[in-house]
């Protein structure tokens, strides 16, 4: 996380440098704002990232068509590792949390946002697309609001909206007096700050690790056009290559564990909204 | 010396002292429970993912500060 911070503090402060000369110019946000390709002025505009978008969605969708068109009943190695996918987002997230009942219930919500995410995530890191489309604000919105009516339809299907309210707000075991205090505070963490942080720390995520890559391989390329024109500074571009592998493969990582972790948020919070009394 | 930047950054970077701190002692702290109670691993995880979420809501709290437009001086 500290190393994300770093990223995005350096690359703003690099951004705002003015050029000059052939000075080195560091990744700015406009990479998520790129030139319209395709039906410019109508509603289906298309750029970079929503076409990288809609192929990542079209992979997504025949790799799970292709991985469970012919199921055996000894798998083959390919069906192994849909299988273990499938059971980690709908056993390991979703029946972990909710119980058989809800779980089941529950479950193809929380494998559609832990799929879509992971695929789209993972196109921050492919060579050629490089760019994370959960790094624009709008889709991991889209994906908070979905868990947003998720939960407080789970809990007013429950409870009828009365009781869901009074359950999430109206804490038992709290001193009466200042019980209008807490709700108002658990209010706020409940239906306001939970979406919110959703939303954000998947996009936060995105752009960080986007900024920290792009950050490393144009630090790369600027040091080895010095090295090429003979400036022995030209030797810190191996020290650069090295950490754009390296942050390559940590940003795997944190697109894998991003996908989780809003998944698994999006399972705990129906699990509260489902809870008697928390 | 001339700095040109924003300092909103800066903002962040204090919060996230805080719930960088604030996450490493639930994590260290549920690790230190499974190990005790190695049956209560579920529950625990549960709890520890909504102790996280809070937490972190504080450095995303920071990074909205940066988008309000308070006034010039």
């Amino acid at each position: 996380m500290i190393l994300f911070l770093y990223a995005l503090t350096t690359s703003l402060l690099v951004a705002a440098d003015d050029p000059g000369n052939g000075g080195f110019v560091g990744p700015s946000v406009d990479e998520y704002f790129p030139q319209v390709l395709l039906f410019a002025g109508t509603p289906f505009e298309l750029n970079r990232i929503t076409l990288i978008r809609l192929i990542a969605v079209a992979a997504l969708v025949l790799i799970l068509w292709l991985g469970t068109r012919k199921l055996k009943l000894v798998p083959s190695r390919g069906q192994a590792t849909m299988e273990f996918a499938l059971d980690f987002a709908g056993r390991g997230i979703a029946i972990e949390t909710l119980g058989e009942k809800d779980g089941k219930r529950f479950a193809p919500l929380i494998m559609t946002i832990f799929f879509l995410t992971l695929a789209l995530n993972l196109t921050g890191t492919i060579p050629g697309l490089q760019i994370a489309s959960t790094g624009l604000i709008g889709q991991p919105l889209i994906l908070a609001v979905i868990a947003y009516v998720a939960f407080v339809y789970a809990g007013v299907r429950k409870f009828g909206f009365g009781r869901f309210m009074k359950n999430s707000l109206w804490l038992p075991g709290v001193p009466a007096v200042i019980k209008p205090l807490i709700a108002v505070l658990e209010f706020l963490s409940t239906f306001i700050v939970r979406p919110v942080t959703l939303t954000l720390r998947l996009t936060m995520n995105m752009v960080a690790g986007h900024m920290l890559l792009a950050l490393c391989f144009l630090a790369t390329g600027f040091f080895f056009n010095l090295l090429i024109q003979g400036s022995a500074w030209g030797a810190l571009s191996a020290g650069t290559l090295l950490l754009g592998i390296a942050f390559t493969v940590l940003e795997l990582f944190v697109a894998a564990l991003q996908a989780y972790i809003f998944a698994i948020l999006t399972a705990i919070y129906i699990q509260l909204a489902l809870a008697e009394s928390h | 010396m001339n700095l040109v930047g924003h300092i909103a950054p800066l903002a962040f970077g204090l919060a996230a002292i805080g719930s960088g701190v604030g996450v490493g002692v639930i994590v260290g702290k549920t690790v230190e429970s499974v190990a005790r109670q190695p049956e209560l691993a579920g529950r625990l995880q549960t709890l520890m993912w909504i102790g996280i979420a809070i937490t972190e809501a504080l450095c995303f709290i920071a990074i909205g500060v940066a988008f309000i437009p308070f006034p010039a001086p």
